[in-house]
């Protein structure tokens, strides 16, 4: 009689389907565990009356996203919405660059892709510390320009909405660079030699192929920045001050000082639904898009 | 092949020489290409036939010397300033645009008006044989290598460029449609006038397709000729191998009274070879004679005046179209006969392995070899 681990393997090496089950199985009740159950208890905090001592109690309502419609939180959203959008242009403008460099370098390419991770090795929270100290009134920045004679006063620089652009640029720019890097470290050198054997100048070459071929990795590395920096609530809170709120101060404020859990729930699933009919319009917007361009 | 009236080259490469670290990949190369001439480079890989066809293209800057296109000295244009096209190894089409848009690419760029485009993609596409209603809204991604091959082929010919450099196009296809394209490819050189610079380490394909031929060796041009000159009067070892099969032999050479030459080693036998500007009296010579200009005879019915072998048949290879009948002959090895075949279940050869056998050659079918 064989053991019980023999059989099941046997069993399982008969079953394709079951043996795929069992491979999904672990990683499947982690996300239900710990990703869509929380999920559900926010959707159900968010759906029922603020307790007077925060908590909850039972019932169904929707005032929490009917507030949420105030000029005021709206405002909030807006301003969010605009800052990731700017942080995420930015951090194109600034990380295409950079991929496209890391690519080419084919000696240093290990070293610069080490230098553009490295930052993840140190606390998110000590290096917006660290950002503080660069920029504040007595900071390295305005130490710097004052020694260089470049101004007469110290710039205020910190908690503006410079700094906290500063920081969420500082922040999120891995996630664009990487993924851009990758689809450019996919691009078939041969293509590029076509291009110009075909009469494209650098510059043709770069909108025509280069940047097209690279489209995947660009879209990939926007929704990597735009989505974290919508929920970011860090940045805005040590560099901005209490003045440039965003969103997840919000929703952090109403789990903490204002212990109003429905409502912040309420608020994340706003932005959350936001997040997902926008990626979504993005996709069907993609599938639409003909494959091909006739000449006209 | 002599140029008495020779139009001036489309293409020369003067003492042209290109290393990449410590390996001359081109090494002195030079070499005058004629307007419609279809002529390839061709060597085993690493010979640097590729460099030189990059060196053409322009994504290669040579060390020294000097690539001229269209008798224009254009060391240091980029690809886009020269008068060429070009088709790739893997074929290197956009695969985010559609076959039409792959082809109009190269006319786009020229700032070709619209309407002219369209006609002008449509004729390509005809070219190769691809039909437009078909072919032209797919993708890349749709097509079968041969169909990618021919957009390649269009999308470089649609700019009727001057010269057309061809990297190992038919690489990649298989054998049958290969032939086909060859002869495809050799009917656009001649209906076109475009002259064809075509890079191949297949020795069959340039035979078939080539007004001439550069063979390559470790960066050098080892011999450049039609390919009957190639093929039938190889100047080195390394040609007469490369390209088909041969057999070797070497010795000291001596003139005869008779005033004709003899390569042999002491002790054993001599062959009669023809006149040659390598024969000095007692120089160290190499020969080569092909497998299909000798025949097998019985040791004792050899004609006279023939060169020939004896040993003891060791083995005869079936390959269809011949025989290969081979002969060990003690002390020079494995000489090969290649024989027709005339059909082995009506009219079988009457060799077997382990027969004494005498191979015979004309003196005349001796190929003798430099260095």
């Amino acid at each position: 009689m064989p053991g019980l681990r023999e059989r099941m393997l046997t069993w399982l090496h008969r079953r394709p389907q079951a043996r795929a089950w069992a491979l999904l199985a672990p990683g499947g009740l982690w996300l239900v565990v710990f990703f869509l159950i929380p999920i559900l208890i926010m959707l159900a905090y968010s759906l029922m009356p603020r307790g007077v001592y925060g908590g909850v109690e039972s019932g169904v309502t929707l005032e929490h996203y009917a507030r949420f419609f105030d000029p005021l939180y709206l405002e909030i959203l807006k301003r969010t919405f605009l800052w990731s959008l700017a942080g995420t242009l930015i951090c194109l403008i600034l990380g295409y660059p950079v991929a496209f460099v890391i690519v080419r370098s084919k000696r240093w390419r290990n070293l610069l892709l080490f230098l553009v991770v490295l930052p993840f090795w140190t606390s998110f929270l000590v290096r917006t510390f660290a950002m503080i100290f660069l920029m504040r009134d007595t900071g390295l920045l305005n130490s710097w320009l004052l020694r260089l004679g470049l101004i007469q006063q110290p710039l205020t620089i910190l908690y503006t909405p410079f700094s906290v652009m500063a920081g969420l640029v500082y922040g999120f720019l891995p996630f664009m660079i990487l993924p851009i890097y990758a689809s450019l470290e996919k691009l078939d050198l041969s293509l590029l030699e076509a291009a110009e054997v075909l009469g494209a100048r650098p510059r043709a070459r770069f909108f025509r192929v280069t940047l097209p071929l690279s489209l995947p990795g660009v879209i990939a590395g926007c929704l990597l920045v735009f989505i974290p920096a919508l929920g970011s609530f860090l940045t805005a809170d040590l560099l901005g001050g209490a003045k440039q709120m965003m969103i997840g101060n919000l929703v952090q404020n109403q789990f903490s000082a204002a212990r109003n859990w429905p409502f912040g729930s309420a608020a994340s699933f706003i932005v959350m639904a936001l997040v997902l009919a926008g990626v979504m319009l993005y996709l069907r917007f993609q599938d639409q898009e003909p494959k091909s361009v006739t000449v006209q | 092949m002599t140029h008495s009236v020779a139009p001036a080259p489309v293409v020369q490469l003067v003492h042209v020489c290109k290393s990449f670290g410590f390996i001359k990949a081109v090494d002195d190369v030079s070499l005058d290409i004629y307007p419609g001439e279809f002529f390839s480079l061709l060597g085993p890989s690493g010979c640097g036939k590729t460099t030189t066809l990059r060196l053409l293209a322009g994504f290669e800057v040579p060390d020294a010397g000097q690539v001229r296109l269209l008798g224009e000295t254009v060391n240091h244009k980029r690809p886009y300033e020269r008068q060429i096209s070009m088709v790739f190894q893997n074929y290197a089409l956009f695969p985010h645009l559609s076959v039409a848009r792959n082809v109009a690419f190269g006319l786009e760029q020229r700032k070709t008006p619209r309407a002219t485009i369209e006609e002008r993609v449509e004729r390509a596409l005809e070219m190769v044989r691809l039909e437009p209603d078909v072919f032209a809204q797919r993708m890349p991604g749709q097509l079968s290598g041969g169909q990618r091959q021919r957009v390649a082929l269009a999308r470089a010919l649609v700019l009727e460029p001057a010269i057309l450099l061809l990297d190992e196009p038919l690489g990649a296809i298989d054998l049958k449609l290969r032939k086909e394209m060859q002869l495809e490819l050799k009917s656009l050189n001649k209906e076109l006038g475009t002259t064809f610079i075509y890079v191949t380490h297949d020795q069959e394909e340039a035979l078939t397709m080539s007004d001439r031929i550069a063979v390559m060796d470790v960066g050098r041009v080892a011999q450049l000729g039609t390919p009957a000159e190639i093929y039938e009067n190889p100047r080195t070892a390394f040609v007469a191998e490369f390209i088909g099969q041969s057999n070797f032999f070497e010795g000291q050479a001596s003139k005869q009274e008779s005033g004709e030459w003899l390569i042999g080693r002491p002790g054993e036998g001599a062959f009669k070879v023809p006149q040659h500007a390598a024969l000095t009296e007692g120089a160290h010579v190499r020969i080569a004679v092909r497998p299909e200009w000798m025949d097998v005879w019985r040791p004792e019915a050899v004609p006279p005046g023939e060169n020939a072998v004896i040993g003891s048949i060791r083995d005869i290879i079936y390959l269809g179209e011949t025989m290969h009948v081979i002969v060990a002959v003690p002390g020079l090895g494995d000489v090969t006969v290649a024989v027709r075949n005339e059909g082995q279940l009506m009219k079988p050869l009457s060799w077997k392995a382990g027969d004494r056998a005498a191979v015979a050659w004309l003196p005349e079918d001796c190929q003798v070899l430099e260095g």
